[in-house]
């Protein structure tokens, strides 16, 4: 900790001096867990933008955060009404699906960057990667997508908030994130871009764990590890709590 | 006051399941039905993923049907042999419909399988328990009465015959055990204990001896949920104890108020009430079938 001061002390002229803004970033909190009570969490992103020479530009940079979780390989499906029945009728795969995505920004991000770059740092939920597999129409490769994109919005599992990130006096920056409760665990990252004249100048990654912890987390790890035992567990407490009930009622009465 | 779902993997109103499994439980106790027909799809309706609902509401059939047995053993209404066999049906019938399971989700029809089965077993037993309640209450006379064989054919043309004392029967053995055979695939497929159809089977499939019926049904029932939990926790992993204990927990006690019930109610009316209830819960199933669903697209995980 000493050590890394020492070194920022000394490389303070360099990023001052640096022609370009710099970004020092930080997230509120770097583990979440998952309690009993847990309901969702919120994350607060926040830091500062030092411009070169200590003074603020006529015209000032932008920030946007990107909070993503894990990626997961998915198959989507889709219902069709057949013969008067709605029945999943078509599927779609992708590979890589992230399991949370909340982008917040100080304006819209169309009006930030063109699409060229937005795309490839996945700025946007139009420009998520989600490598969906080969063989189909892009036609219906659209579609499914759409779907997704919808579904889980609704969900509260893809957000974009255009006006999410609030700038106090062109320097300091802060966004906040709600996680909702139903998020997989797991390591999420929190990006912090910042972005000047149609160019992303700085970027920032942080890393966020997600997980079960104390009674949660051993119920979850007994189920995937010691299943037989679990199984067990299961059948003698409802044979338990089942006879208890009967042999507490049977003495009242 | 709100609980996370270790295994479901999110958050529930605790006081809203317990309360769910009291009145399922006052339900199973009033009618001697496991009442997992009802506490799945309101598990799904609530938001737990569906092979979760199924898998935790199973732990809740054992725990109402345990007091039942206790007190059916008590009076000897209990047919151990009968029970055994019918039991040994129900496993061989939980491990195919296990693996029915898995092949289904793979396909990415198992909802609509649950929907369609829902639909055709509740709807029949509903429609003929209605008939038979309103014939009984004197609401509709029956037009003429039919004296039915009390040994039906099919069921007597099976070969290798076992003596049931307790059951009053001399028939093949193969008969209960595909019985419970059927039963115990539904058990794992539908999250229901089957109850609602091994009775009657017994009684005009079969012709076993009233006295028996439901003890019987219920050991049966009590041996197939304890074991499909167990196949659940090993097989697909998703018995979401948290959930199950809560279950349980408002589920023991309404079972017990609702058997006290019981007693005080005419029974035909009892029966014109729970007809009233699964016919409901089929309609329900029949439209969401029809209905253009909330969800066009749907999520799987690989």
């Amino acid at each position: 900790m000493r050590r890394g001061a020492f070194f920022l002390a000394l490389a303070a002229p360099l990023l001052v001096g640096a022609s370009k803004p710099v970004l020092v970033p930080d997230v509120s909190s770097r583990a979440i867990e998952i309690r009993y009570s847990f309901s969702g969490a919120q994350l607060l992103l926040f830091g500062a933008i030092l411009y070169p020479g200590g003074r603020l530009p006529s015209k000032r940079a932008d920030i946007a955060v990107v909070v993503k979780g894990p990626v997961q390989p998915i198959v989507v499906r889709e219902k069709h009404k057949i013969a008067g029945i709605w029945m999943n009728a078509d599927s779609h795969r992708f590979r890589s699906a992230p399991s949370f995505y909340a982008i917040a920004s100080s304006r819209p991000v169309e009006e930030l960057i063109d699409d060229r770059t937005a795309a490839i740092y996945e700025l946007g939920l139009d420009n998520l990667q989600l490598s969906p597999g080969g063989g189909a129409l892009p036609d219906k490769e659209r579609r499914f997508e759409a779907g997704l994109l919808d579904l889980r919005k609704r969900q509260g599992l893809y957000r974009e908030n255009p006006k999410g990130v609030e700038i106090a006096e062109g320097v300091l920056y802060r966004a906040r994130i709600d996680i909702p409760s139903q998020v997989p665990v797991g390591t999420y990252t929190a990006e912090t871009f910042l972005i000047d004249n149609n160019r992303v100048v700085a970027a920032a990654t942080r890393e966020i764990e997600i997980g079960k912890s104390g009674f949660e987390r051993y119920v979850a790890l007994a189920a995937r590890r010691h299943s037989i035992v679990y199984g067990l567990a299961a059948m003698i407490m409802s044979l338990g709590l089942g006879y208890a009930a009967a042999w507490a009622f049977s003495r009242r009465s | 006051m709100d609980i996370y779902l270790p295994i479901a993997g999110l958050s529930v109103n605790a006081v809203f399941i317990v309360v769910l499994g009291f009145v399922v439980g006052l339900l199973s106790g009033m009618f001697g039905v496991g009442g997992g027909f009802l506490t799945t799809p309101l598990l799904i309706f609530y938001g737990i993923p569906p092979t979760v609902a199924v898998a935790s509401a199973t732990t809740q059939i054992t725990g109402a049907s345990v007091s039942g047995v206790a007190a059916h053993w008590k009076r000897g209404g209990v047919d151990l042999k009968m029970g055994g066999v019918m039991i040994a049906g129900g496993l061989v019938g939980s491990i195919v419909g296990a693996m029915l399971f898995r092949v289904l989700q793979n396909s990415g029809q198992i909802d609509l399988i649950i929907g369609f089965l829902y639909v055709l077993l509740l709807g029949s037993i509903g429609g003929l328990m209605l008939k038979d309640a309103i014939v009984a209450l004197g609401w509709v006379q029956q037009p003429e009465a039919k004296t039915q064989p009390r040994h039906n054919k099919w069921v007597a043309s099976l070969p290798l015959r076992w003596r049931f004392y307790a059951s009053g029967l001399y028939i093949s053995p193969l008969a209960p055990m595909a019985l419970g055979f059927a039963a115990g695939m539904l058990t794992v497929l539908l999250g229901v204990g089957g109850g609602f159809i091994l009775v009657p089977a017994m009684i005009y499939l079969l012709g076993m001896a009233a006295r028996v019926v439901i003890g019987t049904s219920l050991i049966m029932i009590l041996a197939v949920s304890a074991v499909t939990t167990f196949v659940h926790a090993v097989t697909t992993q998703s018995v979401d104890i948290v959930l199950a204990g809560l279950l349980l927990l408002g589920g023991v006690i309404g079972a017990q108020y609702g058997a006290r019930l019981t007693t005080r109610l005419k029974p035909d009316l009892l029966r014109f009430a729970l007809a009233v209830i699964i016919l409901g819960v089929a309609l329900r199933m029949a439209l969401g079938l029809a209905w253009r669903p909330d969800e066009i697209y749907t999520v799987y995980y690989l």
